[in-house]
């Protein structure tokens, strides 16, 4: 049975244990709910409970046991010499495809069941009898490797069985149990309220976890990166000139430039104007200019990246060599092509300013009314009331914004790929091309490089550079946050 | 001791300070004052009494127009400080609201140190023309609010840090420092335990000498204590107003009477 079919089947199970569960508990009461401990559903959902839970971890546990058996099964089958002569790795996945093969032709019915745990290299031509259906092999199947692959089918094979008969046994026994459990008095109510509280518990580890995860693929790829490529040419060298033949410089320093100086453009574009509206938001505009317009900027942070690449690269950019280019309104001839670090720096600015605006303007509003009151009745007008007492108050709230959107900022990919080029350059002027750590990351994976050479592992020490100072700025940024959060009480 | 009270109505109605006229006050649909006439006299204390929501804080606003940050808010009638009519579109409010201080119901010093809580107000309006003149100015209103003794080591720590009585007077200490005429007090003691009450009473009864104070207050025990006269509010509209020994000895009114014998409110 395969597995769709025992999930369906366990559901079937559940339903089935919710209704004689809810329907024990009412007739041991009599009929009168009232006599229960718990609201009668409980009972069906604890009945529920008692079928599944063993039986879904029985199944995981299923799922990650059987392949690693089977592996090591299979592989003893295999000889040293064979092992020495290619790696276990190219003989396995060797065995499991002329193993796939050999269940789509019986399932196609051009092999018996027999025929295929019985035949044998030295009789039949195995590679062409799979090539006839579609499963192409690279090399001749040799005797070993398809005796091993019939292994590999006989023990898969009872060994789904067993599965299937397991899972179906531990739900029957909850179903057993949490039915035997049910009675007017049992605390059914209790049982579930456990339930819901692991369940939540476990849906926040997975969260955790991935985390941990993903933190720990890229510690480990750093290092290899390291082991193969000095740190220091890394986070010092002055040139970044990948080639994929080896001999590559691979120096960090142009790359966390150019983000730099994009991302302070970008900030230098959205604080001021993210922050003044958040003002006129919050303390000039009427409820009606509020109720349409906080909307309508918060579009702007529903736009897709690379929606605004292309704005980059297709309006802003052009405009840009309209003004700088050669031939422009200016005359001068400071832009070379219409991707620049201004371009994307603007661009990128213009989806911040939302991040800027929203934040600030949820903590401007929590700054007392009291506050505006008491500066008001001293006789200040509006505005100065918002530079004096407001701005003051809601200033590390207001960092804390600012922060978050530079860690934005430093993250963004599309609008960098597209927008500024793909040179990596060490130069002060903004009208030329350069390009970031991201954009980087995504070149150097996308290649035909080999995966163990350091021009492609180059970019999980790029990734983990990156990382370490996004979360820097975060935890600088809460750590403001917190700090000066109850200023005003 | 029969005749004070005639010869302060007659000297006062020539020269209150500030004369109400007819004054409607709504919020949106809702009329929360109807037509309120009332004289307040120049350098004494005014208090507004009566239960929770009927208008006495509302009109309290409207005397600086503090009422006008609120967009729903809309006053008519006329309201006049020493002859000029405040809702007059000629006046500026933020000038108006340098003339009428105003002290509210909760402490609210702003999170800056105590001297820049004191110098906000007279560097907005321009008041000193040197460090030393503005020093003087944060001395000598810290002194008129008592507050002196208790800070003057410590005017660069926050206002914020202080206990809850320093923190009114040193709102209040706020209000004089931009030398207003009138100051009026919402509640200023609700925030406060007793001992801190007493003190801030006992400013009350001394900034009498300088400025015209108006003060809400839940309490008929303060109103007696603090004020020379009392205006008694019901449901929106002044029911009563007179000598506070005549509003709490004699009430004319038979609502008056209830709400002070405490049968309701």
């Amino acid at each position: 049975m395969s597995l769709p079919y025992i999930l369906i089947a366990l559901l079937v199970l559940a339903v089935a244990g919710y209704i004689v569960g809810r329907g024990k508990a009412l007739s041991s009461a009599g009929g009168d709910s009232r006599e229960l401990h718990s609201l009668p559903g409980y009972y069906g959902w604890n009945v529920v409970v008692s079928i599944l839970v063993p039986a879904l971890l029985l199944l995981i546990a299923w799922l990650i046991i059987q392949p690693i058996v089977l592996d090591s099964q299979v592989s003893s089958k295999i000889s040293e010499e064979t092992i020495a002569a290619s790696s276990l790795d190219l003989i396995m996945s060797d065995v499991v495809r002329v193993a796939e093969g050999l269940d789509l032709a019986v399932s196609q019915g051009v092999m018996s069941a027999d025929m295929a745990s019985s035949i044998r290299t030295e009789l039949t031509d195995v590679r062409s009898r799979l090539g006839e259906i579609g499963v192409a092999l690279g090399s001749e199947v040799t005797a070993e490797t398809l005796r091993a692959a019939q292994t590999y089918r006989s023990i898969s094979g009872t060994g789904l069985l067993l599965r299937s008969i397991a899972v179906l046994a531990a739900g029957l026994i909850g179903f057993a149990v949490g039915v035997m459990r049910t009675n007017k008095d049992f605390r059914a109510r209790n049982v579930v309220e456990t339930v819901v509280r692991y369940i939540l518990i476990a849906a926040a580890s997975i969260a955790i976890l991935t985390t941990v995860g993903i933190v720990l693929s890229l510690i480990f790829n750093t290092v290899e990166f390291f082991r193969l490529y000095p740190a220091a040419d890394f986070f010092f060298g002055l040139t970044w000139a990948p080639s994929f033949g080896g001999g590559s410089e691979l120096g960090i320093v142009p790359l966390i430039w150019a983000t730099m100086y994009i991302s302070l453009i970008a900030l230098a574009v959205a604080v001021p104007i993210g922050l003044f509206a958040a003002i006129y938001l919050s303390e000039y505009a009427t409820s009606h200019v509020r109720a349409v317009a906080k909307p309508l900027l918060e579009i702007l942070a529903g736009i897709p990246t690379i929606v605004y690449g292309l704005f980059a690269l297709l309006t802003v950019g052009p405009l840009l060599m309209n003004v700088f280019g050669s031939g422009g309104a200016l005359g001068v001839s400071w832009m070379s092509g219409a991707s620049s670090v201004f371009t994307a720096g603007a661009v990128m600015g213009i989806m911040l300013i939302p991040f800027v605006s929203s934040l600030s303007d949820d903590i401007i509003n929590a700054v007392p009314q009291a506050m505006r009151d008491g500066s008001l009745g001293l006789g200040a007008t509006h505005s100065e009331t918002v530079k004096q007492v407001i701005l003051p108050a809601a200033l590390p709230g207001i960092v804390g914004a600012i922060l978050l959107a530079a860690s934005r900022a430093i993250g963004e990919t599309m609008i960098v790929v597209l927008g500024a080029g793909a040179a990596a350059r060490l130069s002060m002027n903004p009208l030329e091309a350069m390009t970031t750590v991201t954009a980087k990351i995504v070149s150097q994976l996308t290649g035909d490089a080999d995966f163990a050479s350091p021009e492609a592992l180059v970019a999980f020490a790029l990734g983990m550079t990156l990382f370490v100072v996004t979360l820097g700025l975060n935890i600088v940024a809460l750590y403001i946050v917190r700090k000066y959060r109850e200023q005003y009480d | 001791m029969n005749e004070m009270p005639n010869f302060e109505q007659a000297k006062t109605m020539t020269e209150s300070k500030i004369s109400a006229n007819k004054v409607q006050v709504y919020y949106g649909d809702t009329h929360a004052i109807k037509d309120v006439d009332i004289e307040i006299q120049p350098r004494s204390v005014t208090a507004f009494i009566g239960p929770s929501g009927c208008g006495k804080s509302t009109f309290l606003r409207t005397l600086n127009r503090m009422n006008d940050t609120i967009d729903i808010c809309r006053v008519e009638g006329s309201i006049k400080i020493d002859g000029e009519n405040i809702y007059d579109p000629k006046v500026d409010p933020v000038q108006l609201r340098a003339k009428v201080g105003m002290v509210f119901q909760k402490p609210n010093p702003f999170p800056k140190s105590i001297y820049d809580n004191i110098a906000y107000g007279p560097r907005i309006h321009g008041l000193s023309r040197s460090k030393a003149e503005l020093d003087e100015i944060v001395a000598s209103s810290l002194q008129k609010a008592g507050l002196w003794e208790e800070v003057k080591n410590r005017l660069d720590e926050p206002g914020t840090g202080m206990s809850g009585g320093q923190q009114q007077r040193l709102c209040i200490a706020r209000a004089i420092a931009v030398s207003p005429e009138v100051i009026l007090m919402d509640e200023p003691c609700s925030a406060l335990d007793p001992i801190a009450t007493a003190k801030v009473e006992e400013l009350i009864d001394e900034l009498r000498e300088n400025f015209t104070i108006v003060i809400v207050t839940h309490s008929m025990q303060q109103a007696a204590r603090v004020s020379q006269r009392t205006a008694f509010f019901h449901l929106g509209v002044l029911v009563e107003e007179g000598l506070t020994e005549d509003i709490f000895t004699n009430p004319k009114d038979k609502r008056t009477q209830d709400y002070i014998t405490g049968r309701f409110g």
